[in-house]
């Protein structure tokens, strides 16, 4: 019992000294004026130079965004959001955009420094000292998006060399219209629901990622997301479509500023996978979580969707959750071509605060697609963190499979964990598995770790990190290692 | 529940003569709550695989007392109430939710009364919040109130309803039962429901079992192919007391059978088991929550559904941890085997957890019968419709083997033999 | 007074479901360094008890006595305290710990003590250069390393990974609990082998066990019958042969 009761103290120590991202970069700013409307609409596409075609795709986002209502059903609570109380658009004031990393402001060069994202193509290049047992590192090429505006996108032209576009969406839809054209809001329509149609309209900028046929991307993708500036909504759009027999992997990463005032982000990600495509998908949400007393933090919506569309493609989720203070988040697959294959592998972790509500759906339609889910939720503190999943197979899915693995820990008696699966099958040669368990950390383990030398709290990250094993390993190498490291920070004191 | 924003009186259409006249300060709070939000649609979560447009086709009379004695003594025999291991029972028998001592032996060492007598609603019942039971509350017409006094072994009662409607005039009856099982007392019950032509049954039952008390409860559906059965349970285990029940369901064209279980004290323990076997176009829904309300309580489920031709099963499990319940333990698992490509299988099992010190995991499994095992039999002789029937019957077994009461398994299997024979030797 | 380890008047009790059960009620056990004792008696007299008590185990509570390590209060330490002091526990039933890989848990467990001790820490090449002979000196497969701690392990691996960390560990003082329970001959004989090789003028153990057939090669000093919670006898190597053949009925008489 003393155990964790000091853990638990441990919890309640910890404070928002522990989120070391929540510097603010001084930085002149471009901003529209607060408020949305179907000037705003009309600003930001002119600001973007953008088609008319999108301008119009942007309107009917809007209008349907007006007839919807927020949705209510997930396990989480907070005050109305006073929609016109942000700005919608907030740039970095440069003038024609960087061609390369010389032209960028130095002080956001600074800024993704203190990130810890390596920009500078030299030094990447150069490689990194490499541990005994551990693979060479692969070169990442990086798009950094600040508020709402790519700044910088690193190794374009090694990746040119092999036919992989990526790119700001924004140059994208001016530089190959067709393809944005033929994909925006195709796995996420307009209409889809409150937040999507919100980004719709809204969207500023994003990544786009095209790889042609039968080409392996050389090089990871990577996109690091900063909010910074005060009462800016950061809505980004990502794009990625990937040609039959052709793969790539992508990695997804978030921080902003800690304020006292709640920020809305509400993202779309749709990906298109064609026949035997493969697409892998890594984030690591670190974005301000709030105090520990629930003050600020980021309100975090996103819709993320991928469409297996051609036949055995795949899309693999993989995340790890520890930042905002809401988190509203379900990476979705919908399993169309035949043998098509869909993951999802999640780490959610909550502290003083902060609420989560997040899982999947795993959509089957062809037959033989087959779906994994493992979600690992940690609460600790005032938190409270929900998996909310579903699996519907429809009645063509013959031979469809699933298997749900769905764990909980709580470490502390003030949190909460809640466990919600929706399993609807329509299909009598498909096979659904679910499993779900709830635990605390064993003081059994707890003690045979301290016996053998360790101290508490590294006896408890060591666990904790067992326990979230199942889907670390689906990390990239360079982001398991930076996800570790944020468990341990997310839960210091308590958790390692 | 949520406002939700339709005409709720609409949704009440088929009730209304009766609703009017409704009198008294329960029931008229009771039709209030009815009036705010009407009877549920699929956009209400808790109702979001079971739709009730059954009832808003069918304009419900109020049933009478009397009815078809030779029906209903034929009914009786059909269910195993007066045949069997079920003649040597005492039994409760309500016809179209009316008491029939006609049909009825009354127990021995327990205390029943009448709800048409007595009149008094129970206080675990939540109106407000669930609208079937709120129908219920404003039309109930009858029913049984069973006591166990403390300290006394009330052997083994049947609680028998029967409905009976003719062709073309629709009947709906709400009966009110409830079972109270004193410190240290013990009971069996068995609920069997039967019955012919076009009716809704609401029933609403109250369980408490006292401190050291134990209920044992099989409820068997086996109702009419056109009838709807709504049933909600709603149960209050107290220290150390234990509830185990199972439901199985066979009959009704729509049913649900919806338990709210509070384990109110420490090391009370709870089994909300069942097994469900529809075909055709059946539409069958176990939905119960579970509340753990105190530490060191068990609870156990586990829910088998087979399911035929186009028949859709439900199954929705919440069990829920108070911040004060440590040291909680629960299990559930929810199987369903699939028997044709247009049956039908949704589940939502649902943990919601406050306490830390809780070991709680629940788990599904949807297939089809096992292409080896099939295999295995056909190769040993064994035809092929034969086969199928061997495993769906071991399937369902594994369930009705928690019925552990020898009289209450042998009920259950009866009805199961009834409606699903078993070709060649197999038992 | 062995200045090493000195155990007098220890009672402990238990809150088991509500009720707190006294289960030592006066231990007084004195183990001199470099040498191996044993303590043997009816199930449930305390013998595992005692062992959790000496490693920190805090859902017993400690009503009366004292237990001196290389002079220190060995009750005021916290569990890692003690096992960076030198004490290590062989447990009865080792515990599994998913998703944690074998090799790292040992190391990060080696290097937290040897950082406690002021020692250098190991490099994974040098970690595991070591770890790998001491895993082969236990005829244990290499590919237990790379498992999740006694995950999916047999009752022999566990035991024998219990050994391959005291083996690391290097402690001065390892209680054996039931380490021979669920082993086969040779089996026996290759922990057995383990633990003698970690004797010195410096290294002590105390053996809990029931069977004599570990004693016979571990050689033990001393051996000491424990029974409702106190020794009540204590005696050369001889006694093993003596409780083999006659039971603990005599002592438990003459304790009476």
């Amino acid at each position: 019992m003393p155990a964790v009761t000091e853990t638990r103290e441990a919890v309640e120590k910890l404070g928002q000294s522990s989120y070391k991202w929540g510097f603010e970069t001084d930085i002149d700013m471009d901003l529209a004026p607060k408020g949305l409307n179907e000037d705003t609409i009309r600003l930001i596409s002119a600001r973007k130079e953008e088609p008319e075609w999108l301008l119009e795709w942007r309107l009917a986002a809007y209008h349907a965004w007006l007839q919807m209502e927020e949705p209510k059903w997930a396990k989480v609570a907070y005050p109305p959001i006073d929609y016109q109380d942000a700005h919608y658009y907030a740039a970095p004031k440069k003038k024609p955009g960087p061609k390369s990393l010389d032209e960028v402001d130095p002080e956001l060069l600074r800024t993704y420094e203190k990130l810890g994202i390596p920009l500078h193509e030299q030094a990447m290049l150069a490689g990194v000292e490499v541990p005994e047992g551990e693979e060479a590192r692969m070169p990442v090429a990086v798009d950094a998006v600040f508020d709402s505006v790519s700044v910088v996108t690193t190794f374009r032209k090694t990746l040119e060399e092999a036919g992989v576009i990526f790119c700001p969406i924004s140059e994208a839809v001016k530089d190959h219209p067709d393809l944005v054209r033929k994909y925006l809001g195709s796995v996420v329509p307009t209409g889809d629901n409150f937040y999507a149609a919100l980004n719709s309209a809204v969207f500023t900028d994003g990544s786009f990622v095209y790889v042609p046929k039968g080409v392996r991307c050389p090089m990871e993708l990577s996109t690091y997301f900063r909010i910074n500036a005060r009462n800016t909504g950061q809505f980004e759009r990502t794009l990625i479509v990937v040609e039959d027999g052709a793969s790539v992997s992508y990695l997804e990463g978030c921080t902003a500023p800690m304020r006292d005032e709640n920020q809305l982000h509400a993202a779309v990600v749709e990906l298109v996978a064609m026949e035997d495509a493969s697409i892998k998908y890594s984030t690591v949400q670190n974005w301000y979580p709030g105090d520990e007393n629930g003050r600020g933090g980021i309100y975090n919506f996103v819709t993320k969707r991928g469409a297996c569309r051609g036949a055995r493609s795949k899309i693999s989720w993989t995340q790890v959750e520890t930042g905002s203070a809401i988190t509203w988040k379900y990476p979705s697959c919908i399993l169309q071509g035949e043998g098509s294959v869909g993951e999802f592998y999640s780490v959610a972790v909550t502290n003083n605060h902060q609420q989560a509500d997040t899982g999947t759906k795993m959509i089957h339609i062809g037959r033989n697609t087959r779906s994994t889910i493992i979600a690992k939720t940690i609460s600790a503190g005032k938190s409270d963190s929900t998996y909310r999943g579903l699996v519907r197979v429809l009645p063509k899915a013959s031979g469809a499979r699933n298997f749900t693995q769905c764990d909980s820990l709580l470490i502390g008696d003030q949190c909460g964990a809640h466990t919600v699966p929706y399993i609807e099958n329509r299909n009598m040669k498909a096979r659904i598995e679910h499993e779900a368990t709830t635990s605390k950390i064993s003081e059994d383990q707890l003690f045979y770790c301290r016996q053998r030398g360790l101290s508490e709290e590294d006896a408890v990250g060591l666990i904790v990190n067992g326990f979230c094993r199942d889907v670390l390993k689906e990390l990239p190498m360079e982001f398991a290692v930076e996800a570790q490291k944020l468990l341990q920070i997310s839960l210091e004191g308590s958790v390692g | 529940m949520n406002a939700v924003t339709k005409d709720t009186k609409a949704t009440l259409q088929p009730f209304q003569p009766r609703l009017d006249a409704v009198k008294g300060l329960e029931r008229t709070a009771a039709l209030g709550a009815l009036h705010r939000v009407g009877l549920p649609d699929r956009r209400v979560e808790e109702w979001k695989y079971t739709g009730l447009r059954f009832l808003a086709e069918t304009p419900f009379a109020g049933p009478v007392r009397a009815y078809d004695a030779t029906w209903a003594q034929a009914e009786l025999q059909r269910l195993g109430v007066t045949a069997g291991v079920g003649a040597a029972l005492a039994r409760l028998v309500f016809v179209n939710g009316y008491y029939a001592p006609d049909l009825s032996v009354l127990p021995e060492g327990v205390s029943v009364a009448f709800f048409s007598k007595t009149g008094s609603f129970g206080p675990l019942a939540c109106p407000d919040r669930e609208a079937l039971t709120a129908l219920n509350t404003a039309l109930a017409e009858d029913g049984a109130q069973i006591s166990v006094p403390a300290g006394v072994d009330g052997g083994h009662v049947l609680l028998v309803s029967l409905g009976q409607a003719q062709a073309g005039a629709p009947i709906s009856f709400h009966p009110r039962h409830s079972v109270h099982v004193a410190e240290g007392g013990k009971l069996r019950l068995t609920c069997i429901q039967g019955g012919q032509g076009r009716y809704l049954h609401n029933p609403v039952l109250e369980v408490s079992v006292a401190a050291r008390a134990e209920l044992n409860h099989l409820t068997i559906q086996s109702e009419s192919d056109e009838a709807a059965s709504l049933a909600t349970l709603y149960a209050q285990i107290d220290e150390r007391g234990a509830y185990n029940s199972f439901v199985l369901g066979v009959g009704a064209a729509l049913a649900r059978h919806e338990v709210h279980a509070r384990l109110s004290a420490a090391h009370a323990q709870v089994h909300v088991n069942g097994a469900q076997r529809l075909r055709a176009k059946q539409h069958g829904d176990i939905s119960s929550v579970i509340t753990h309300a105190a530490p060191d309580c068990i609870s156990r489920q586990t829910v088998r559904n087979v399911l035929d031709g186009q028949s859709r099963g439900v199954f929705q499990g919440k069990v829920l941890v108070e911040r004060i319940a440590q040291k909680t333990d629960g299990y559930q698992m929810n199987q369903a085997l699939l028997l044709s490509e247009h049956a039908e299988i949704d589940a939502k099992p649902e943990l919601e957890i406050y306490a830390d010190d809780v070991k709680c995991s629940h788990g599904a499994t949807v297939g089809a019968l096992d292409d080896d095992q099939m295999f295995y039999l056909r190769s040993r002789g064994v035809p092929e419709a034969e086969a199928r029937q061997i495993l769906i019957h071991a399937f369902l077994e594994e369930a009705l083997d928690l019925i552990a009461d020898e009289t209450a398994h042998a009920l259950s299997a009866h009805i199961m033999a009834t409606r699903y024979p078993l070709s060649g030797e197999e038992a | 007074m062995t200045q090493f380890l000195d155990i007098s008047g220890l009672c402990a009790r238990i809150d088991a479901d509500g009720q707190e059960k006294e289960i030592l009620r006066g231990v007084d056990l004195s183990i001199p360094p470099g040498e191996v004792h044993a303590i043997m008696g009816p199930n449930g007299c305390g013998k595992s008890t005692l062992s959790y008590v000496l490693a920190g185990r805090e859902d017993y509570e400690v009503t009366a006595g004292s237990v001196t390590f290389h002079g220190k209060d060995l009750l005021e330490m916290e569990p890692e305290e003690r096992a960076a002091a030198g004490l290590f526990l062989a447990f009865q039933a080792p515990i599994e710990l998913p998703g944690v890989n074998n090799a790292n848990f040992l190391r990060t467990a080696v290097n937290a003590v040897r950082r406690a001790r002021g020692q250098e820490e190991l490099d994974a090449v040098a970690f595991l250069k070591t770890a790998r002979e001491a895993a082969k000196a236990l005829s244990m497969a290499p590919d237990m390393l790379k498992r999740n701690v006694n995950v999916g392990f047999s009752g022999g691996e566990k035991k024998r990974n219990e050994v391959l960390q005291m083996t690391l560990l290097q402690p001065s003082f390892a209680i054996l609990d039931e380490t021979d329970s669920g082993l086969d001959v040779d089996a026996l004989r290759i922990v057995a082998e383990g633990v003698n090789r970690m004797r010195s003028p410096q290294f002590s153990a105390l053996v809990i066990t029931h069977h004599k057939r570990l004693l016979d090669y571990l050689k033990p000093d001393r051996i000491h019958v424990m029974a409702k919670g106190r020794i009540i006898h204590s005696g050369g190597p001889e006694l093993a042969e003596q409780i083999d053949t006659e039971g603990y009925t005599r002592f438990l008489a003459e304790a009476a």
